[in-house]
């Protein structure tokens, strides 16, 4: 221990020193875990009038937990938050592996640097706008109905906005490029040779894909799908604007909670949202066998 | 061969489709933002007119929430960046059992939805401090997660670093403050600057923490969210056609430098410095 | 002015394992020394306890005959030439040259005319504003020890600077080395791994093997007087016999081994009955024109190698022992024929018998 205060102190003076641990110690515990165990610790307790607080009633409880596992429609909506989570993570992903192929691989030069541009430049416009331009294309009377009445194929416009569809839909295409740059990245470390050989060996495009690309690609497509997972299920933005009463999203239950000043009950959801995250991804890990240190870029 | 130039068909029409999905929605919003129709549609088209850009520049709420935002990211920055390389700095630099645990635990809210930062932030200090939540939490919120991007950022450039440099410099008489002002800070300053660039942008752009972080406050996409959430006015067209030109604009300006410095290192040119900026 | 270092029981350790043990030298000012040993034996250790990075777990170091004990490397007298040289990439010549003016408030009119000095002094002119990535391998040494030079060091440290040059620069730069050391008589603590740097350079060698100072001596007496079975085999060529000591005659002892007994000297003195072994360089060896004289060897010539100046001649012994002649090309010395049976000899001038043990890696 000694020895390590001496090295530190040797290369970095006492200025330096005492720079990195004021710097990291406040985001450390100030920031990172203080905040987190308050808001595990507001969980835990009654909503209580302001005259109530610090007195007998104050006391640890899991009554908020209580309040999520005995609400059928709360739980309901936190499993099809779930499901649409993975629908949008699966749809990314299928959407943006051959894209990651075609740039890694096959496209030259010049070319891979405009697509590149291509995919970047939507991502500097805020997401909210995005997310507002599928509302305008989605809406009663919006584009995409005008369209299909024009072209005669319905007859009365479609509420899009029913249903997880549309924000199904919207959360796709706002988190695309979370799923595109990982698998790219590692998709950009394969050897090109490689698949020409197997090519040359008169493997189809299908084996090549499954037996030498997938395993490859597996860290990047871990990272993409964990990324865009965590961004879905705990988005407010994209069913804020693209969604209905019917496709009440989770993060939208834990805003209400907190419009309606119970701060505990939304910290005990927000809790269980973490949880959510946090085992996700460890499922991610497991399935496949990447380490922690890969997962970040 | 002839499936070689079906396949071709195939991928080309698949591009096709994909960057139409990409970048048709931002175009219809631009032509909407011409039209003098109260509701955003493409039809029908009632006239050309830039009306909607006064009716933006007449919202006051609109100027004060973008004043706010300016004021967050320019404190997120301030605070994320110096962070930012403490950590990095630690990481890189001093060996310890924890280290790789350490690590992890910087990182994690990079990991960590928006929304709970925003909750951990806003309750810990306007709920258990007592400090009325504002733009004051927004910047520790946003802080929270931005600084491990920009930890992220200096780290890949301090690895790369040849500390026989600092012991020649030390050999040679040097103070720990003259070799960390002389030799450190310029070699680390490229990594500095873009995450700067990259902090700025991040919070700018920050909704779901800042939302559940600010409290009654706003910053422009706070102000977007909740216009676009009551009554729709093609005056938001007008101001997502004001991102998309300075985002254009920011976009060409940016690949033509690189390629400038890239022809002046007689280097292949490669996407890959355009990606690392990137990342929300 | 160079300083002298000394080193006293000078030990250095890294958890269980020990990098130096027990080094006692005592290196004179204005003298240029080397540290000579093999790769990992622990020599760039010693450079950097001398240099300040970092304390030694036991013993003193002093420079001038002042305890350096806890005096950071910015504070002592001393500057080093890295392996790697270490310039400063963003940085230029002369402001490389100058850093260490600059970090000790140097005023820049006489900063500039130092700087100027030095690069007069190794021969670098014109090249002062360029980048230093800009240079060849020579002119980054030269650099290097402009910049080291800048600080007016007692002691100048050297961590092999010569290892990653071409054959023909390496030589060059030995010759200017030990030039700019005369002239500015600073004390030069040099390492390497090349005995042949080591030797024509030097003043003084000090042989290493893992972790232990063998020998310290001038060049000539390393190479003729070994003083251990390492410094015999790591420096220059040996024949190498084992056998064991039956006698001992004052300086002398006799060998038994399985070719004959022979006679050598005896530096270590041994005692008799001890295991040991026999160093012969192979240009002492030569053809017996007395073939009952001591020391003699009879064997069969196995090849002989022409290289120019001199013959290297390979003999097997009917023990199969292997030997090497090396016959100087003075005509003095009939052609031999491969397969011949002939006899050598060695005066016992030129032999030594040493401890066992102590063989280096490579």
């Amino acid at each position: 221990m000694r020895n390590f205060w001496n090295t530190a102190l040797r290369d970095l003076g006492k200025i330096g020193v005492a720079y990195i641990l004021i710097t990291v110690g406040v985001w450390l515990v100030f920031m990172i875990i203080i905040p987190q165990l308050i808001m595990f610790d507001y969980s835990l307790r009654p909503m209580l009038p302001l005259r109530d607080i610090g007195g007998p009633k104050d006391v640890w409880t899991l009554k908020n937990y209580m309040v999520f596992f005995s609400n059928r429609l709360h739980m309901a909506i936190f499993f099809k938050t779930i499901w649409s989570s993975i629908i949008v993570t699966l749809t990314a992903l299928a959407i943006c592996y051959p894209i990651a192929f075609y740039l890694a691989k096959v496209a030259r030069g010049a070319k891979v640097g405009l697509l590149m541009l291509g995919l970047i430049i939507p991502y500097w416009i805020n997401e909210l706008l995005r997310l507002f331009a599928w509302q305008i294309i989605l809406a009663d009377m919006g584009i995409l109905n005008q369209l299909l009445i024009f072209l005669g194929i319905i007859a009365d416009p479609i509420n899009f906005r029913m249903g997880n569809g549309a924000v199904i839909l919207g959360m796709t295409y706002a988190y695309i490029l979370f799923m595109v740059f990982p698998i790219y990245n590692v998709m950009e470390s394969l050897d090109k040779n490689q698949l020409d050989a197997a090519r040359d060996l008169g493997a189809s495009w299908l084996r090549i894909h499954y037996k030498i690309v997938m395993p490859h690609a597996k860290p990047g497509i871990a990272v993409g799908c964990t990324m865009t997972f965590m961004l879905a299920a705990g988005t407010v933005a994209a069913p804020q604007l693209l969604g209905s009463p019917s496709s009440f999203w989770f993060t939208q239950v834990i805003n209400t909670n907190f419009e309606c000043a119970n701060w505990n009950l939304g910290a005990a959801y927000a809790t269980l949202l973490m949880l959510l995250c946090v085992v996700f991804m460890f499922i991610m890990l497991k399935l496949f066998k990447v380490g922690l240190k890969e997962l970040t870029q | 061969m002839k499936s070689a130039s079906i396949f071709r068909i195939v991928i080309g029409l698949y591009l096709v489709l994909f960057f139409a999905y990409m970048f048709l929605p931002l175009i219809f919003m631009t032509i909407i933002a011409f039209n003098a129709n109260d509701i955003p549609q493409i039809t029908p088209w009632k006239g050309f007119t830039l009306m909607w850009f006064g009716e933006l520049a007449k919202d006051d709420q609109m100027w004060s929430a973008l004043w706010n935002s300016f004021i967050v990211a320019f404190s997120v920055v301030a605070i994320s960046v110096p962070i930012g390389l403490g950590g990095a700095l630690l990481l890189t630099r001093l060996q310890f059992k924890a280290r790789n645990f350490l690590y992890g635990v910087l990182v994690s809210p990079i990991l960590t939805p928006g929304i709970i930062l925003g909750i951990s932030t806003f309750l810990f200090w306007d709920s258990y401090l007592n400090i009325p939540g504002g733009l004051w939490t927004a910047i520790l919120g946003q802080s929270t997660f931005i600084s491990s991007y920009c930890m992220l950022l200096i780290m890949s450039r301090a690895q790369r670093f040849d500390l026989t440099q600092e012991e020649a410099a030390f050999d040679l008489g040097a103070t720990h403050r003259q070799v960390f002002w002389k030799i450190t800070l310029p070699f680390l300053k490229p990594a500095l600057i873009s995450s700067m660039a990259l902090a700025f942008m991040q919070s700018f752009d920050n909704y779901n923490t800042t939302l559940f972080a600010i409290g009654v406050e706003q910053t422009l996409p706070i102000y977007i969210g909740t216009k676009l959430r009551s009554f729709i006015s093609p005056a938001m067209n007008a101001l997502a056609v004001i991102f998309i030109i300075l985002t254009v604009i920011g976009a060409v300006v940016y690949e033509v430098r690189r390629r400038r410095e890239i022809i002046k290192a007689g280097v292949k040119i490669t996407p890959k410095p355009a990606a690392q900026v990137i990342r929300m | 002015m160079g300083q002298d270092v000394e080193l006293l029981d000078v030990s250095m350790r890294f958890g269980e394992v020990y990098a130096a043990r027990d080094i006692n030298v005592h290196i004179q000012a204005g003298e240029f020394f080397s540290f000579l040993g093999p790769s990992g034996c622990g020599k760039t250790t010693l450079l950097r306890l001398i240099s300040g990075f970092m304390d030694p777990s036991e013993g003193q170091i002093k420079i001038g005959g002042k305890d350096m004990r806890k005096i950071g490397s910015n504070s002592r007298p001393t500057a080093m030439i890295f392996q790697n040289l270490a310039l400063f990439p963003l940085m230029t010549v002369e402001e490389n040259i100058g850093f260490g003016l600059e970090v000790r408030h140097v005023p820049k009119a006489k900063r500039i005319k130092k700087v100027e000095e030095l690069i007069e002094l190794v021969d670098l002119y014109g090249t002062g504003d360029r980048m230093v990535s800009e240079l060849s391998g020579g002119q980054k040494q030269r650099v290097a020890i402009a910049r080291a030079l800048a600080v007016n060091p007692a002691v100048l440290l050297l961590d092999e600077p010569l290892s990653a040059l071409d054959l023909r620069l390496r030589n060059h730069m030995r010759a200017e080395l030990r030039n700019i050391q005369r002239r500015t008589e600073v004390t030069f603590v040099y390492i390497t791994h090349d005995q042949t740097e080591a030797l024509t350079m030097s003043d003084r060698v000090g042989v290493m093997s893992i972790g232990k100072l063998e020998q310290v001596a001038e060049s000539d007496v390393i190479y003729n007087t070994p003083e251990t079975a390492f410094v015999a085999s790591f420096v220059g060529e040996s024949n190498i016999i084992q056998g064991d000591i039956i006698s001992i005659d004052g300086d002398y002892a006799l060998l038994k081994t399985a070719c004959g007994s022979f006679f050598c000297k005896n530096p270590q003195h041994m005692a008799k009955g001890e295991p040991a072994t026999i160093f012969i360089r192979p240009e002492t060896v030569f053809l017996a024109k007395d073939p009952t004289a001591e020391n003699g060897l009879a064997c069969r010539t196995k090849t002989i190698s022409f290289e120019g100046a001199y013959a290297v001649v390979t003999l097997t012994t009917e023990q199969d022992q292997l030997f090497t002649m090396r016959l100087n090309n003075d005509g003095s010395v009939p052609k031999l024929q491969e397969g011949e049976h002939i006899k050598v000899r060695f005066s016992r001038e030129n032999a030594f018998v040493l401890k066992n043990g102590g063989t280096p890696i490579a």
